[in-house]
């Protein structure tokens, strides 16, 4: 029988003929924690008897939540956080390096990989072909000391895509599309495998952003499979030989198949409180927007920038409105420094955050007021998310979010392409 | 057997109702954390919640974070069960792991307030207040195991592995 790539992965780690329902035990390739969920997991690891890392296990420890620290008891969590990196011997990110998920994606992923984190978006590395899920701090404390925990080899949705995308339309307005279709809970437990013609014209920054919101649907995976786009950025960021192709079978089973086309899509919001809760941007024309934030996991990379500096270029921010940068890595920050784009972005009225995950969850760097509008390129918009229960956060692409930052209202970003 | 009051909530209550991300730096004060608990959905719930309550849930309970930190202040607060729908998949997991059922049945006429008697060995729910009784789903092998001696972590000091 043919196989998924999710289970073609699992029946690689294990060596077992699995299928869609089995439940294994699976040594994994890569373990990691960051700053806000990592501390119960060292708690977690030493209450378990564990000393040391289990030897197969590449092991990393991000701060990136509170990058730099807001407050004392986050900063007394980093301390025990880079204790635990030095005494175990596991990668440390600290302040300033970026996002957990980009780091991955850039320096630790592999298609083919198992890869675990305590972190919901740890999804975003399937878009390199790895199997990638979220699990909280006992799960990921269990793995650093036993190098294996147990999956569930989950049923498959194909995600068929065909054409590419118009002028002003983006990878973000392709899965908040996907998201708004199938709910929010539409794919829990789930892998969500993307194929079709329209792959190629997919980069990896984009899938990347669709990957990373895979879990908005419920799904425990969002898969691609690795092709010429994955072995050039992988030799871009160093890695040539990290690449081998993996791509699910022919006659793989799939539970359900999604088919999009991609030149049929139009700009997309999220509205408050819910993901799945879209509508065109230009539905919302007029809502007006007191802060914008483009950046974080989801849409935080060079591509992003570039079109909103392209559509911020010679503009200004709306006078109501703030504009907050925050970049997901500092590889990015200095290669969007270079091309120009931050420079554009400043002029243009931004406030320029460090690398991390800046004001997505409410912890700092751009925490939203009561009764106030945040348009966001992050990945949720849950009531209470950005700080404040009685605030409310749209979620769109990164040019929808450059547009609506110009004219202080939500805007269709082909106005000004 | 369980016997407690429901405390009934909708769909899709996030781990950001259970507890907001902005309270992340209180994590290694559990404590303080905790009474912080469903602050989003019901800001008078910690007040009023008793050791022995429930907390009954709609679609999707649990969507979101992978924070641990979700369950576990519900946990803290002496809840002994999640009722719910569906529940999301970290958030599921994380619940088993601290020993913290998660039942998935149709909780739509539960009402607010009722007491609820719970058979966990038997799969039986009933509503004292309505006089209903509710069957609810199987909950995977490996996870049963897990619970039964309390979480993730007692298991793995009584098993020293995991064994499916």
């Amino acid at each position: 029988m043919g196989k998924t790539i999710a289970e073609k992965i699992l029946i690689n780690k294990t060596g077992s003929d699995l299928s869609a329902g089995d439940i294994v035990v699976a040594p994994v390739d890569l373990a990691f924690i960051q700053d806000t969920t990592g501390p119960l997991t060292v708690r977690q690891f030493q209450a378990a008897g564990f000393k040391k890392l289990a030897p197969s296990i590449k092991a990393a420890v991000f701060l990136d939540h509170a990058a730099p620290s807001q407050s004392r008891e986050m900063s007394n969590d980093h301390t025990l956080l880079r204790a635990f990196a030095r005494e175990t011997g596991a990668l440390l990110s600290d302040v300033g390096d970026g996002v957990c998920h980009q780091i991955v994606a850039e320096k630790l992923a592999k298609p083919g990989d198992l890869i675990i984190g305590s972190d919901s978006h740890t999804v975003t590395a399937g878009a390199l072909g790895a199997f990638a899920c979220g699990m909280g701090s006992s799960d990921v404390a269990v793995v650093f000391g036993l190098g294996r925990t147990w999956f569930r080899v989950p049923e498959s949705f194909h995600i068929t895509l065909t054409g590419k995308f118009n002028k002003g339309v983006l990878a973000k307005d392709l899965v908040l599309s996907l998201i708004g279709q199938i709910g929010a809970d539409g794919a829990t437990y789930k892998s969500l495998e993307f194929g079709g013609e329209g792959l190629s014209t997919l980069r990896i920054s984009d899938r990347l952003t669709i990957s990373n919101m895979a879990v908005e649907a419920g799904a425990k995976a969002g898969i691609f499979p690795s092709d010429e786009i994955t072995n050039a950025y992988l030799k871009e960021q160093g890695r040539a030989a990290d690449y081998k192709p993996i791509t699910a079978d022919f006659e793989a089973v799939y539970e359900r198949t999604i088919h999009i086309a991609l030149n049929k899509l139009e700009p997309m919001v999220s509205r408050p409180h819910t993901v799945d809760n879209t509508v065109t941007a230009k539905e919302l024309a007029g809502t007006k927007v007191q802060q914008v934030l483009i950046g974080t996991c989801t849409n935080g990379r060079l591509d992003d920038l570039k079109i909103a500096a392209g559509i911020l270029k010679g503009k200004k921010r709306h006078p109501q409105t703030r504009l907050v940068i925050t970049p997901a890595s500092r590889k990015i920050l200095l290669e969007a420094i270079k091309a120009g784009y931050i420079q554009t972005l400043i002029e243009s009225g931004a406030v320029i955050m460090p690398p991390g995950c800046g004001a997505c969850l409410g912890l700092h760097q751009g925490v939203i007021g009561d009764g106030e509008i945040c348009v966001s390129t992050a990945n949720r918009n849950f009531k209470g998310r950005m700080g404040s229960a009685e605030g409310f956060i749209y979620l769109s692409s990164p040019a929808t979010a450059a547009a609506s930052a110009i004219k202080g209202e939500i805007t269709d970003p082909r106005e000004f392409l | 057997m369980l016997t407690g009051r429901a405390f009934k909530f909708g769909d899709g209550i996030s781990t950001d109702h259970i507890i907001p991300g902005k309270y992340a730096y209180l994590r290694s004060n559990l404590p303080e954390l905790a009474k912080h608990v469903m602050e989003d959905a019901d800001p008078t719930f910690a007040a009023r919640v008793k050791a022995g309550d429930f907390i009954v849930g709609g679609n999707n309970f649990g969507l979101g974070s992978s924070r641990e930190h979700a369950p576990l202040v519900i946990k803290m607060a002496g809840v002994k069960a999640i009722l719910a729908k569906s529940v999301a998949r970290i958030f599921f997991r994380n619940a088993i792991n601290l020993g913290l059922p998660v039942l998935i049945c149709n909780t739509d006429e539960i009402a607010d307030g009722d007491i609820l008697e719970i058979d966990l060995k038997a799969g039986l729910i009933r509503d004292k207040t309505n006089n209903k009784s509710l069957t609810f789903g199987k909950i995977p092998e490996v996870m049963l195991h897990i619970l039964d001696e309390g979480g993730l972590l007692p298991y793995i000091e009584k098993h020293g592995d995991i064994r499916v």
